[in-house]
């Protein structure tokens, strides 16, 4: 496998993860990062069973374009779970988008933390025990 | 939901004296977990964290689209509408916080579950797009998220969140400028914001260009 084309800092934003990737490379259009980027990069780790975050986890098993040994090709990831991945040459930016499925993945509301106009940040499930109505809207 | 963050937000916040937490949220995150493709849209969330109705126009009527595009002024009968609207939501909501799950409103697991519906591929890629966009204009360079934020709108256009945000992030105005307009008249006979399914809501038409 031939994947120092250009190896270098590079940003890689995966959903709300920014991280500045020492020694990620570009091979034939993908990302590949040290193994040992992948979970502080994604969230994501590779273990015998799979790729595996929280309480799930995902097969690699015949995705041989996955994983080297010592790298992990990411686009492959991301590919496997079902996200874009986009790259911008000129500020070598990568970036993953949300993952792509025909239903809710749970009727459990999905988490986030959001910060208020102070800063002070709010996070979902610290309302457990009430009811939440969230409502969006924008200034434009 | 702005990308432009407090800024834009603050005066909005402040004038509305909220006693509820008001969050900040400028790249969109809630509007991608949730499937929100415009504003408003609610969700709501019971004491366990169970969707009991999932992303849909709260209180919305397409009646806003009679208003004058200058003043932005409606007539009567179309702010009548609005409000009637608008009351039999908030009175929905208000059955559902005294009664929960005894209310009509909160729906079941498989009545949300029939609802609602994740990102479709393309869909998922509009949202990469997106972002992309607005890191790279948040990095100084609005010359290269351009095409980005145009490929968003493109592989989804039914994002109004997409559409405006993009236009408001040029200029602020613009969100409700020609193009904007030019997009709702695009819809002719179709909806700006989809049905919302709810007992008791009062009927609403399209009207007529």
């Amino acid at each position: 496998m031939v994947y120092l084309l250009s190896e270098s800092m590079a940003t890689i934003i995966y959903e709300q993860t920014r991280s500045e990737a020492m020694g990620a490379a570009e091979a034939q259009g993908d990302l590949w990062v040290g193994l040992d980027q992948l979970e502080p990069v994604s969230g994501w780790a590779l273990k015998p069973e799979g790729l595996c975050r929280r309480d799930e986890c995902v097969p690699v098993a015949g995705r041989q374009g996955a994983t080297d040994g010592d790298r992990v090709n990411l686009s492959e990831v991301a590919r496997l779970l079902g996200q874009p991945i986009l790259h911008e040459p000129e500020v070598d930016t990568w970036l993953v988008g949300p993952r792509a499925s025909a239903g809710l993945a749970s009727i459990e509301a999905p988490d986030f933390t959001l910060p208020d106009l102070a800063g002070k940040a709010h996070t979902l499930s610290d309302y457990r025990g009430r009811k939440v109505f969230l409502v969006s809207w924008a200034s434009w | 939901m702005d990308s432009a963050g407090n800024e834009a937000a603050r005066p909005w916040i402040e004038n509305a004296s909220t006693t509820y937490p008001c969050l900040i949220d400028r790249e969109h995150v809630v509007s991608a977990l949730y499937n929100m493709p415009n504003v408003p849209n609610a969700v709501w969330i019971d004491e366990s964290g169970i969707i009991v109705r999932p992303a849909e126009a709260a209180g919305t009527s397409e009646a806003w689209r009679t208003m004058d595009r200058q003043t932005f002024s409606l007539d009567k009968d179309a702010l009548v509408t609005i409000g009637a609207r608008r009351s039999a939501y908030t009175a929905a909501v208000r059955d559902w916080v005294e009664r929960g799950d005894k209310s009509p409103h909160a729906l079941s697991p498989d009545q949300v579950r029939r609802r609602s519906r994740g990102l479709s591929e393309e869909e998922a890629l509009a949202t990469a797009n997106f972002r992309m966009g607005l890191h790279l204009r948040e990095t100084g360079r609005a010359d290269l998220a351009e095409g980005y934020l145009r490929r968003a709108v493109e592989l989804r256009p039914e994002s109004w969140n997409f559409r405006r945000q993009a236009l408001a992030l040029g200029d602020p105005a613009a969100a409700g400028g020609p193009d904007f307009w030019g997009a709702v008249d695009d819809l002719g006979e179709g909806r700006y914001y989809p049905e919302i399914e709810m007992e008791g809501m009062p009927t609403d038409t399209v009207p007529r260009a």
